[in-house]
């Protein structure tokens, strides 16, 4: 058996996944379209106030990130699984937890870092003013990496359901809701003006646990999945 | 000796042998707790020089609510041990207590909305407990779908305790950042039982109550044990010979 590097290994699969997704575009730019089509919802469905707009822009907007990334989490596991090289993954000798790290890493790449830079966008359709949309990329930069790694627990629990759509958003939901309070409240607060620190190093904070515990509690679903 | 123990509570049959023993002292210890705290609670403790009579509520709402956090700790302590040992009592457990859990946090929910209505004016408040007790339902919830979902018991039951697990190092989190959410948003005005001294001639049914909850917990939660196992081991032959027995 040829000795590969656990680097070399990280790398591999990255840049696997990365051209599998760059093969189908199309599906690369579903979440985005969805993203900005749930924020387009909101004012149509809420009127055209433009202070209103304002005040529930920043909710808007992670909400609607947070669906975004519900809705593409499934594909994360689902073709490996069905193709079988999930399998390989679990019998190589590196730890499976790094190399489920390099697939969330893919993922996040793929569907969380265009919402990221839609997000400017957005903010400006929904009234948040210039001062704090930085404030915005921010939070996006730092929670759209924990929706993937929290959100990679449920997709690994569900992978071998067939119906696992409703009960992977049960399952994950309830787990973004710190990331979602903490992030709009961010925002909020850069729109009056305030500091944000406090707020940021929270989500910094989140972003290092769910690194270092996720990918574990990953690998360890994706065992029981595959039993 | 407490090797021996764990090693008999491990074997289904002994297991179940045992739950059918306990199952009516539980019950009956439920039954004489439960009158004695409604009794003194709703008849004999003083009202409440604010909230008048109305509070009573109380008495089925905290103890319900705290079952349901204590439940939740249960069900993951019970999944770390079944996923690092491998006990299969232990998974039974996880399982059997998810759903007395989601009942509890739904009994907290609906007999807060229903006190919410006379204090508070409205049925529903986002305040910092209430919102966090509706996550914790919806944490259970996912357990339970999770487990309906998969057609392998056994794997159903390690899935369901990783999940568990999960939930317990987030509730914390959830919890706190729902309260400190809560304070940014809303004014301070609404505190639950805000004395953080209560009388004993409250205190004490309250407590009563709370035991008989746990009790009743444990009642039930050994009566879906029985059940689950003998599903589980409907194959093997002392679950044929205890059919037979029955049928006799």
């Amino acid at each position: 058996m040829s000795t590969l590097s656990l680097t070399s290994a990280f790398t591999l699969l990255l840049k696997r996944d990365m051209t599998l997704a760059y093969r189908r575009r199309s599906e690369l730019v579903n979440p985005l379209l969805f993203f900005v089509l749930v924020t387009a919802m909101f004012p149509l469905g809420i009127g055209n106030d433009p202070k209103l707009i304002e005040a529930v822009g920043p909710g808007v907007i992670w909400v609607a990130a947070l669906l975004a990334a519900l809705l593409s989490l499934d594909a994360m596991f689902r073709s490996d699984f069905e193709d079988g090289s999930l399998e390989q993954f679990m019998l190589s000798a590196h730890p499976v937890s790094i190399l489920v790290l390099a697939k969330i890493l893919a993922h996040w790449l793929v569907t969380g870092l265009p919402l990221f830079i839609a997000a400017p966008l957005l903010a400006v359709l929904l009234n948040i003013p210039g001062d704090a949309i930085p404030t915005l990329m921010l939070t996006l930069i730092l929670g759209t990496p924990v929706l993937s790694l929290i959100g990679s627990v449920g997709v690994a629990l569900t992978v071998g359901l067939r119906r696992g759509g409703v009960i992977l958003s049960l399952l994950v939901l309830p787990l973004y809701v710190p990331v979602l309070i903490f992030a709009t409240d961010a925002v909020k607060t850069a729109i009056v003006g305030i500091p944000t620190t406090a707020q940021l190093s929270i989500l910094s904070a989140m972003l290092v646990g769910s690194l270092v515990l996720a990918p574990l509690a990953t690998a360890a679903s994706l065992r029981i999945s595959l039993s | 000796m407490i090797v021996r123990f764990f090693h008999q509570m491990g074997s289904p049959r002994y297991f179940y042998g045992v739950a059918g023993k306990l199952i009516p002292w539980f019950m009956v210890s439920f039954l004489i707790t439960l009158v004695l705290g409604l009794y003194y609670g709703l008849f004999v403790a003083p009202p409440d020089y604010q909230q008048g009579e109305s509070y009573r509520i109380m008495y089925i709402h905290v103890p319900a609510a705290w079952m349901s956090m204590f439940i939740y700790v249960v069900m993951a302590v019970s999944g770390l041990i079944s996923l690092v040992w491998r006990i299969k009592m232990t998974e039974v457990v996880v399982i059997s207590s998810a759903t007395v859990g989601a009942s509890f946090t739904f009994l907290a929910l609906a007999t807060g909305s229903l006190w919410g209505k006379p204090m508070w004016g409205s049925w529903w408040v986002w305040d910092a407990r209430l919102t966090s007790e509706l996550l914790l339902l919806f944490l259970y919830l996912g357990i339970i779908a999770l487990h309906s979902a998969i057609e392998d018991k056994r794997v159903a039951a390690r899935a369901v305790s990783i999940l568990a697990l999960v939930g317990v190092v987030n509730i914390p989190i959830i919890h706190y950042s729902v309260e400190w959410w809560n304070t940014l948003h809303q004014p301070a005005s609404i505190t639950k039982f805000g004395k953080p001294s209560m009388d004993m001639s409250m205190l004490v049914p309250l407590l009563t109550m709370a035991i008989s909850f746990k009790l009743y917990y444990g009642a039930v939660v050994l009566m879906r044990a029985r059940a689950e196992i003998v599903e589980r081991e409907r194959n093997a032959r002392w679950v044929q010979e205890l059919v037979q027995e029955e049928a006799k």
